[in-house]
């Protein structure tokens, strides 16, 4: 247990040490990397084992809240993605960061990060579980802000926190409702709850209205509708942080804490409206965000609104009562879409900056290893049968939602589809063809710092769903169970889609695709920034400013300093500095105080 | 002869005139000699209560020694008042009290 412990304050240590004694000293990258790799070290070490321990951190009455880890099978899993990515992205950054003036503070980001995704996934009740999932956001908007003074990076840090405010604070709502219903916070005692009958005594309004608003949550934090705006902005930070916090973990924080609450109340109590809610809005994610990845140019949004519509697999698969094949997926996709992100953010290193993919183009050439490692995460995402963990897990998913709701399953499908049509695009209109800039044809190789991580993670996004490696790493994974049905959609799809993807941008100079209602994200962000913030928000600040100026500053602030300054005007005039104006006061106050003694 | 009320009306006027000297004149030297005016109209006062407040045949000299103390008092004000002034003019090249208004809040 003490090695849970040192899991879990290590990060937060080496991070305080680094930002409080260490400040500016060029070995900060370092140590946080080695504290990193000792975390991920711990989680192997850790595999498998079933324990908890904690104190408590705050006793009200009969409520004792505790500080506890736990350790499970879920949890023991979640952590060696967690600390794996998160290892290979401290390797990364070392040599992506090595030139911002302010890489030590990036790095005691990452392990504010790490420490707090950590208490997430370790923690033992919802209470301790909201609290980090609170520092999640701080550490992810501090984060997405990293370059502050751009105005686009500060916007987006403020719009993803606000967002996950909004969620966090129906997170809480539900935890409450739960706990008002159940008289428990911790997934033990949930569990107890459940067993004991308490789901079927509960009223399925409640239970389903608790449940609900505890996925809000997950809507906040995995970026899914109607909350998913401010994932693609997210991008504005630091390539390696997006591909950690905003692609493989912190995102999938969401579908990890349904997960956990749906094994403590058992899947009978999504079963109702409550699940079929969360599935249809995963669903709808995946297919709306599948859409508008296919009009992006922007290779990170790319790659954002991908991690979109996979989270939306996500939630719809534990939307579906079949959250071990959420987790598996989760998993899976963590790793791949880790190795994405990098490999992104060594095209972008390498192109100088330069995030248009249409400014790119014949890349393959010029960096072989990283062109051959996202050729790897893109065969993976698009779930190349048999061969990638893509398939494994996205397979599962298109089960359960072929066995639940055939809907969803043709909504799957679908994204599918456009998923492998999106990523062709992608690839082809970035790795072949000729450079269409000067950035692109000046590329070349990135170091061994940026590629060995990518080759790690290539070779895990190939292996990792198959049964061997992921028994290892104490994946969730489900009974996997052939459909004829799933399997030819899935390979049809694929076809398809990467078909598609080639004939339409093999060799094209730009898109010869223009659909503004994809590109324009379908007018989501214009909606709420046109319609909800100015008749919603404006409104109603409109009306606080209204009273804030009359009777705050008008009234209060602005009345007491105007009658102290008339008051003080009034007494000005006294001290005119005339010496016989006080001399005359001084005689008329004589006369004045002998008239009222004698008289 | 004089009565206490005609002494003590003398005191009241040189009194008086020394208070219209002070509240008018812009000369500070003039009002400080209307100041020491003021305090002869005490002194005046108090010589005439202790002449007229007879005890066994006798005046009452407590007044008269007080009016020793004033008049020590005012000799040694008039000392410092006058260096006062003195050092006022080679300061600021002025003995007008309408120009003498640095205090004005």
């Amino acid at each position: 247990m003490t090695l849970a412990w040192i899991l879990f304050y290590l990060p937060i240590a080496v991070a305080a040490v680094n930002q409080l004694v260490l400040r500016r000293n060029p070995l900060v990258p370092y140590l946080a990397t080695a504290a990193a790799g000792a975390c991920f070290v711990t989680s192997l070490l850790l595999l498998g084992t079933t324990e908890t321990s904690g104190f408590s951190w705050a006793t009200v009455g009969g409520l004792d809240i505790k500080i506890a880890l736990k350790l499970d099978h879920l949890s023991t899993g979640m952590m060696v993605v967690v600390t794996g990515v998160g290892l290979l992205v401290h390797v990364f950054s070392l040599a992506y960061m090595k030139k911002d003036e302010a890489v030590n503070r990036y790095f005691c980001g990452l392990g504010l990060f790490m420490f707090s995704m950590t208490g997430i996934v370790l923690s033992e009740n919802f209470i301790m579980m909201f609290i980090f999932w609170e520092l999640v956001g701080l550490s992810s908007y501090l984060l997405i802000s990293h370059w502050y003074h751009k105005d686009s990076a500060a916007d987006a840090g403020k719009k993803a926190f606000l967002c996950n405010r909004l969620g966090d604070f129906s997170f809480m709502i539900g935890v409450l409702l739960l706990w008002g219903i159940s008289g428990s916070l911790t997934f033990e005692g949930l569990k107890s709850w459940a067993d004991g009958g308490g789901v079927a005594a509960a009223s399925t309004g409640v239970l389903g209205a608790a449940i609900l608003c505890i996925f809000g949550g997950a809507v906040g934090k995995s970026a899914q509708l109607p909350l998913h705006v401010w994932l693609p902005d997210a991008m504005e930070g630091p390539t390696p942080a997006s591909a950690l916090i905003h692609a493989a973990t912190m995102v999938a924080a969401g579908v990890y804490m349904l997960f956990r609450l749906q094994l403590s109340i058992g899947a009978e109590a999504f079963a109702g409206f409550a699940g079929t809610t969360i599935a249809w809005i995963g669903g709808l994610t995946a297919l709306l965000s599948a859409l508008m990845a296919s009009q992006q140019n922007d290779i990170k949004r790319i790659l954002a609104y991908s991690t979109l519509s996979q989270l939306g697999y996500m939630i719809m698969a534990v939307g579906l009562l079949a959250g071990e094949a959420g987790m598996f997926h989760l998993y899976t996709h963590a790793w791949f879409k880790a190795l994405l992100f990098l490999g992104a953010g060594s095209i972008i290193y390498a192109c100088h900056h330069q995030q248009n993919i249409w400014k790119m183009g014949g890349l393959l050439r010029k960096m072989p290893i990283t062109a051959a490692s996202f050729a790897a995460g893109t065969a993976a995402l698009i779930a190349v049968p048999y061969v990638t963990s893509g398939f494994w897990s996205k397979e599962e998913i298109l089960t359960a939602a072929y066995n639940g709701n055939k809907f969803l399953f043709v909504i799957a499908v679908a994204v599918a589809f456009l998923t492998a049509f999106y990523m062709t695009r992608a690839f082809v209109v970035t790795f072949l063809g000729k450079p269409r800039s000067d950035d692109a044809s000046h590329a070349h190789e990135v170091g061994p710092f940026m590629w060995i991580p990518l080759a790690v993670l290539a070779i895990l996004a190939i292996v990792s769903g198959f049964g061997f490696v992921s028994e290892k790493l104490n994946a969730t994974r489900p009974e996997h169970t052939a459909n004829t049905t799933v399997l030819i959609a899935s390979i049809a799809t694929l076809v398809l889609g990467v078909g598609a993807g080639f004939v339409l941008y093999r060799g094209k100079e730009s898109d010869p695709l223009s659909i503004p209602l994809f590109r324009d994200r379908f007018y989501f962000d214009g909606f709420y920034d046109n319609f909800l913030v100015r008749y919603f928000q404006d409104a109603f600040a409109a009306i606080i400013h209204f009273f804030d100026e009359l009777l705050i500053n008008g009234l209060l602030v602005g009345g007491l300093s105007r009658g102290a300054v008339s008051v003080g005007n009034l007494f000005r005039k006294l001290q005119g500095g005339q010496l016989q104006a006080y001399s005359f006061a001084f005689g008329l106050g004589v006369i004045l105080v002998i008239y009222f003694t004698v008289f | 002869m004089a009565t206490l009320n005609d002494y003590l009306l003398v005191s009241g006027l040189l009194f008086a005139i020394g208070l219209a000297g002070v509240v008018i004149r812009r000369n500070i030297i003039v009002v400080f000699m209307c100041l020491e005016l003021m305090l002869s109209a005490a002194n005046l006062s108090l010589i005439s209560f202790s002449r007229f407040n007879t005890i066994n045949g006798l005046p009452d000299y407590n007044g008269q020694m007080l009016v020793f103390f004033v008049i020590t008092v005012a000799a040694a004000e008039v000392a410092v008042g006058l260096a006062i002034i003195v050092a006022l003019y080679r300061s600021r090249q002025t003995i007008h009290t309408d120009e003498l208004t640095s205090l004005k809040g």
